[in-house]
């Protein structure tokens, strides 16, 4: 059967994602520039539509805190925000990470720090992969290009999320947030039930029928429980980069240079990859599209191989490089090209960068 | 025919037995503390009204972090001051479930009080249990927002100056001018007739819960023998003769027939 195909901006097909997706509550707080995520979630009446539960909470500390509750729960919950509210929930994904509960948050990334600007950044970079909040824990953190990635990365992410009793963030950015593009929609799945949840997730709070009591926690006062529990989240994390990379490679088999770079900035590095191969550089891109787990072994591969330099392309003033040179080792020259503070980079003046810093030097 | 221990033992002159909603570990509280007498009245009212298997408590930041460990239903432990959020965000998607929060002071109406508010505020069909001691007890007795004018804590140690550092916050009240609130009283558990009481505002609050009549809220006005620096009879009477005044018990609030 054919599928549905829809003019959606990012945003809303996210929402619609959501819906089709058999998510059970959606908690946020309005800012720019994603609020069109919650207004066409109350827009679409999802409660009638899946049952879909959608609250306006009275910030993102009180929604991050919702989205641990219900996940507690067992329920699959979801927000989102854009950097400055995100920032406002580290300490709840802290604590969702320590007790180990799977949720998914969209992150329509603007530039900073502080209230910044609402245009497109990729500035969160480190904040999303690293951790962000305290303790020693990760995101999964998926990285969409397009608008039919924010709608297909949203049940991936949960996916990913409950598989690994894990947060997942899809980092996006302001640009892939509003623009529109064309997107082909699955056909609904149903909510789990009850009876579901109680089978998929034992461990979630539903009320102690039939078992000893769930407890949700992240707290363990003994230091060698509590690095016992530290050990098993690393474990977890070592298997998420040995099994969950993804990446895209665009003319990557010939490249002497390789471009790496995710979200609305691989969509300008393909342009850069057509000016070079027009000039006669055979130049690549490698998309990640996970950022946690980084596609590292990939680039010390392509490295190995025939690479000769690499510039990691950021709207930031230079997160990632710090991942790409951590997975070149000094092989070869690897450089940082980015505007920043919501500024983005022309295909043109990335190559310029590359030929004079890379090629050139 | 002299009683021995063995003779009061038998099943037949058990006058009163621990619920089995309370776990058999031993309480990490101070000697003379509310929170495990508190902790009991809950856990008795969910085994009598026979919902243990529908119900989820959240634990809060504070001296009753480990709550979990002594309430025998399912459990979440939430950072400080965010109980409601957690409780909100489970009670939206579980509407049939039982949910209550328990909450001291520093945590509902410091930290957490936009929570607090706006939980009330959307009239949450859930059960709030705040238990206000005036001080926060776990981290050594500081000052906390209902800490009385002119109390001693670690972090006012020449009393409370309410002109550099606010008047106590009466929590109860404020939340009873919200429309979502449905049930708002205040209660204690120093004397065995209080105990009653507050057992009794507990099961009234859960039967308002399941009624869907909006947020049923109960303070616990108790004690913190430690923090205050006095013995437990010395605190309880410290507690009557200074607290209770400014903090005066009964209901507030009762549903409209
Ligand atoms: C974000 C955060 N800030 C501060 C603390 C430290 N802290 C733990 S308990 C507490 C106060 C608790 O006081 P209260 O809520 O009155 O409960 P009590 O211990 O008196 O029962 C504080 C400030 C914390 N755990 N988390
Ligand atoms: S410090 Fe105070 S509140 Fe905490 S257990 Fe001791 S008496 Fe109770």
């Amino acid at each position: 059967m054919e599928k549905e195909l829809r003019l959606m901006k990012g945003n809303e097909a996210i929402a619609e994602a959501a819906i089709r997706a058999g998510v059970d509550a959606y908690y946020g707080y309005p800012i720019t520039p994603q609020s069109e995520v919650m207004e066409y979630l109350t827009e679409q009446k999802p409660e009638d539509r899946s049952g879909m539960i959608v609250l306006q909470a009275e910030s993102e500390v009180a929604s991050i805190n919702m989205i641990y509750g219900a996940a507690g729960a067992g329920k699959r919950a979801m927000t989102s925000s854009s950097s400055p509210g995100i920032s406002l929930m580290q300490e709840g994904l802290s604590y969702i990470a320590g007790a180990e509960l799977p949720c998914v948050l969209l992150n329509v990334v603007r530039g900073g720090p502080g209230l910044g600007t609402i245009q497109p950044s990729q500035a969160d970079y480190f904040q999303s992969t690293k951790g962000g909040g305290h303790g020693d824990y990760h995101l999964i953190t998926l990285a969409p290009s397009s608008v039919q990635e924010m709608y297909d990365f949203l049940k991936i992410s949960f996916e990913l999320a409950e598989k690994y009793r894990n947060p997942a963030m899809i980092l996006s950015d302001g640009a892939i947030g509003q623009m529109m593009e064309k997107v082909e929609l699955d056909d609904p799945v149903s909510r789990r039930t009850e009876e579901e949840i109680i089978n998929d997730f034992p461990w979630a709070s539903t009320g102690k029928k039939n078992r000893e009591r769930n407890i949700i926690t992240s707290l363990e006062l003994d230091p060698a429980k509590q690095e016992q529990i530290n050990l098993n989240i690393q474990k977890k994390y070592r298997e998420i980069e040995e099994k969950e990379v993804r990446f895209e490679k665009v003319q990557c088999d010939d490249a002497d240079y390789l471009l790496v770079a995710y979200g609305t900035s691989a969509r300008l590095c393909q342009e850069t990859v057509k000016l070079a191969r027009d000039k006669g550089i055979k130049l690549g891109l490698l998309r990640p599209i996970t950022l946690y787990p980084f596609p590292s072994k990939e680039i010390a591969t392509m490295v190995n191989d025939r690479v000769k330099g690499v510039v990691a392309v950021e709207m930031s003033s230079g997160q990632m490089i710090e991942d790409v040179k951590l997975a070149v080792n000094g092989k070869v020259p690897a450089e940082h090209y980015g505007r920043f503070g919501g500024m983005i980079p022309s295909p043109e003046k990335i190559l310029e960068f590359l030929e004079n810093q890379i090629m050139g030097g | 025919m002299e009683e021995t221990k063995q003779d009061i033992k038998k099943p037949e002159n058990l006058v009163y037995k621990k619920t089995d909603l309370m776990t058999d570990k031993t309480l990490s509280y101070c000697p003379g503390c509310g929170h495990g007498v508190i902790h009991r009245m809950a856990m008795e009212v969910i085994e009598e009204m026979g919902l243990e298997e529908e119900t989820i408590g959240i634990a809060p930041v504070g001296c009753s972090v480990l709550a979990y460990e002594f309430m025998n239903v399912d459990m979440q432990q939430a950072a400080h001051g965010r109980a409601p959020a957690l409780a909100t965000g489970i009670k939206r998607v579980f509407p049939e479930k039982t949910v209550f929060t328990y909450q001291g002071d520093g945590d509902l109406a410091a930290i957490g009080t936009a929570e607090t508010i706006h939980a009330c505020n959307r009239g949450e069909n859930i059960t709030i249990i705040f238990v206000n001691n005036g001080i926060y007890g776990m981290t050594g007795g500081q000052m906390a927002p209902t800490t009385l004018e002119g109390m001693k804590s670690s972090t006012t140690p020449y009393g409370r100056d309410t002109k550099k550092m606010g008047h106590p916050l009466k929590m109860t009240e404020l939340v009873a001018t919200l429309p979502g609130t449905c049930y708002v009283t205040r209660q204690a558990v120093h004397k065995a007739a209080a105990v009653r009481k507050t057992k009794k505002a507990i099961k009234k609050a859960i039967e308002y819960q399941k009624a869907e009549k909006g947020t049923s809220f109960i303070e616990v006005v108790s004690n913190c023998s430690s923090g205050w620096k006095m013995t437990p009879v010395q605190a309880n009477k410290w507690m009557e003769e200074n607290m209770f005044p400014f903090y005066p018990l009964g209901d507030i609030k009762k549903p409209e027939k």
